[in-house]
């Protein structure tokens, strides 16, 4: 043990909040930390750190970290694992604790109750915090705290996470906790519960309850009732499916006038800096490296968003389970499990969040499968390439009342997409495992409760800060990268080709030139893909300044249609189906896995498919005469 | 108590096979080797973590919409999504 004393010099008291799933730990954690929190990772594992500083009515700072939730020390996923690692205190990235606060759900205290008991051999002073109290009073549930402190031998306080004035009770008990001083850490005596003990625990959590806990007669909850629509074998997919629709309708359709807004600006910017600065490197190194390439990333901020606010709100209603239990089956056919779902969601806006939220996956070898699929889903980073190439090679027709061509195409390449993501993951399982036996699956279906609007926009905040930040870093790398290969060596002074022709990217367009041809890819095609390794997206940018093309996405799309040919055009597009062109989601394949071996596997196979795609596409577009 | 065991699952109905609206009461957490990726010990011990426990009251509220799996299971205050096939290892009466 590295301290057995819970003064460290500082006066700062160092809690952790633990408890099971969905007991409500992150609006409690929200409402003592308020927005003075940071989000990080924990070093050598993408599981969320979440810290926050608060200050008890007495003055005291309190250093408070959230804990994965979990249902046991046993730990099962890397989650988990650092749960029970901060609480043993073996974690070396992490401080020691001085306090436990072991979350329960007043209206379902047991597997709160049987964690407590499983926590008291681990060393540290414990506090119960009985949360959500007043769903549970408003339920006509009578708990008698006295007597559960008495029964269960350990301090407990009562809590409403969502309302000041459900916050006062926490705060002046952990004032006179800290005025007591809190007992220093003993050496902990935590083993791995066996399943004797685990039914013993939950005997005596039962015991309590029945003594401590007046529940009136069971009637139909709220809960159940919304239950029996969302989760009904006929209406509950077609909601899900109406859910999904409402939520693309709501990214694309929704966050164009945002997205018109932010070019506009950042036209406005780049026309500002024109008109300063004079004719020369530095005007090109801002106009056409910096705010052309993080410009075209910055611009899907409000779609990001928007994905995020509607997975945020389904997380916190409760409903994310429901579409993993809906959804099970047909991820099991593939050899996923149902809660692969929310990660493949996710990665619609974007690969990465997709992929750290892999680790609810407890199933090792489920996990890896899921991690490794995800890119395949239509991330935003795709949109603007696809918007690009459908809007040079598709026609604007009408096929149907309120259905266009180009949606449609749009609409076939998001189901591509899925469909491919599917397909790998069942090939995998058939090639590879074949003779194993699934994962078991077993989730918890919480009560719906409305979504805290603080919770949400704090969680929307995060994530945007994430995507500006990698925006602010990778991508403004890379487009500086792109700017200078494109731009050195200077053309000679006799030149008559555009600049480019004469620059390092296009000598790199014609060395790659020989490997993509058979799939129809012109050298300029390849010169743009180098920068489009960064980030998908780069490659319109990129594409535009091999063409010389300025005037935004209209003009680029009219020249590629005069220099490519349709099959050509199609072969692009079905290649940015299937490659790997995200340096980001590679990192962060690497970081997740622990290894880049895995990386290197999604890197291989991923542009293995779209060469076979994209060959197999140029061909049978230019044998059927495009 | 392995005869008492095994002289229960005469008589009781796995959950795994249990149709929506079933209720009963667990006579006892029996996971097989072979019939699931876990070991059997561990398969138990993540069963009673989620409230499966000897005489516990149980009841399958709602069945997948694409071949009747996985089912929710209501236990205690809980509700628990579980596949049929992990499910066969709670014994129920």
């Amino acid at each position: 043990m590295r301290d057995m004393t819970t003064d460290i010099g500082d006066g700062i008291i160092r809690v952790a909040l633990v408890g099971a799933p969905n007991c409500g730990k992150t609006s409690l954690f929200n409402a003592l930390t308020g927005a003075n929190q940071r989000v990080g990772n924990y070093s050598g594992v993408t599981v969320e750190r979440k810290v926050g500083m608060a200050q008890t009515p007495a003055g005291r700072t309190l250093r408070i970290t959230d804990l994965p939730g979990t249902y046991s020390l046993r730990a099962r996923s890397p989650d988990e694992v650092v749960t029970r690692e901060i609480i043993l205190g073996t974690r070396a990235d992490a401080e020691p604790i001085d306090l436990l606060m072991v979350v329960v759900d007043a209206t379902h205290l047991r597997p709160g109750l049987r964690l407590a008991r499983e926590l008291r051999d681990c060393g540290l002073p414990l506090l119960i915090v009985v949360n959500m109290i007043d769903i549970a009073r408003h339920r006509g549930i009578e708990i008698d705290l006295d007597l559960l402190s008495q029964e269960i031998d350990l301090p407990v306080v009562a809590s409403t996470a969502v309302r000041r004035a459900g916050m006062q009770d926490l705060w002046s008990r952990l004032d006179t906790l800290a005025t007591a001083g809190l007992p220093p850490r003993v050496a902990s005596g935590w083993a791995p519960p066996t399943a004797a003990d685990l039914r013993a625990a939950l005997r005596e959590a039962d015991r309590v309850i029945a003594l401590s806990v007046r529940t009136p007669e069971r009637r139909r909850s709220l809960s159940e009732w919304i239950d029996g629509v969302l989760l009904h074998p006929v209406a509950g997919p077609i909601i899900l499916l109406l859910i999904m629709f409402a939520m693309f309708q709501a990214v694309f359709a929704g966050a164009a006038p945002l997205m018109d807004a932010i070019s506009a600006l950042i036209e406005g910017v780049s026309a500002t800096i024109s008109a300063v600065l004079p004719e020369g490197l530095l005007r090109g190194f801002l106009v056409d490296g910096v705010i052309a390439g993080v410009g075209s990333v910055v611009v899907f901020l409000p779609q990001i968003i928007i994905l995020f606010a509607f997975i945020l709100i389904l997380e916190d209603l409760g409903y994310m389970a429901r579409a993993a239990f809906l959804m099970d089956r047909i991820m099991g056919h593939a050899g996923l499990h149902g809660r692969a779902f929310i990660p493949l969601l996710s990665s619609f806006a974007c690969a990465i969040p997709g992929i750290m939220s892999a680790r609810v996956i407890d199933d090792e070898k489920d996990r890896l499968t899921t991690i490794l699929i995800a890119p395949l889903m239509t991330c935003s980073a795709r949109i603007p390439v696809y918007t690009l190439l459908i809007g040079a090679f598709v026609p604007a027709r009408s096929i149907g009342p309120g259905i266009g061509l180009q949606g449609l195409v749009m609409f076939g390449l998001f189901a591509a997409g899925v469909i491919s993501a599917l397909l790998v993951a069942f090939v995998s399982r058939m090639l590879f495992r074949r003779h194993e036996i699934a994962a078991p699956l077993m989730l918890d279906l919480p009560d719906y409760k409305v979504p805290q609007a603080r919770g949400v926009l704090l969680g929307l905040w995060q994530r945007a800060r994430a995507f500006l930040r990698r925006a602010g870093t990778i991508i403004f790398m890379a487009s500086v990268a792109v700017w200078v290969l494109s731009t050195f060596p200077y053309a000679p002074a006799e030149a008559t080709e555009p600049a480019i022709n004469y620059s390092f990217a296009a000598m790199i367009g014609h060395l790659l030139h020989p490997l993509l041809a058979p799939i129809g890819f012109s050298w300029e095609i390849c010169v743009a893909l180098v920068p489009g390794m960064a980030a998908r997206e780069v490659a319109v940018a990129g594409l535009s300044t091999v063409y010389a093309v300025s005037g935004g996405e209209g003009a680029l799309g009219t020249a590629l249609a005069t220099h490519w040919s349709l099959a050509t055009g199609v072969s692009l597009i079905v290649w940015y189906i299937f490659a790997p062109q995200c340096l980001s989601t590679l990192a962060v394949i690497r970081r997740e896995t622990g290894s880049a071996r895995w990386m290197w596997i999604a890197v291989g196979y991923m542009f293995g498919l779209a060469y076979a795609a994209s060959f197999l596409a140029y061909h049978l577009v230019q044998s059927l005469g495009g | 108590m392995e005869l008492r065991q095994i002289d229960a699952t005469d008589r009781s109905l796995s959950l795994g096979e249990a149709r929506r609206g079933y209720r009963g009461r667990v006579v006892c957490i029996l996971p097989i080797a072979g019939n699931g990726r876990l070991a059997p010990s561990e398969m138990e011990r993540r069963l009673i973590e989620m409230g499966f426990i000897e005489g516990v009251e149980v009841s399958v509220i709602h069945e997948g919409p694409f071949g009747r799996d996985p089912i929710a299971v209501r236990v205690g205050e809980a509700t628990v999504a579980m596949r049929r096939r992990d499910a066969m290892a709670i014994l129920t009466e």
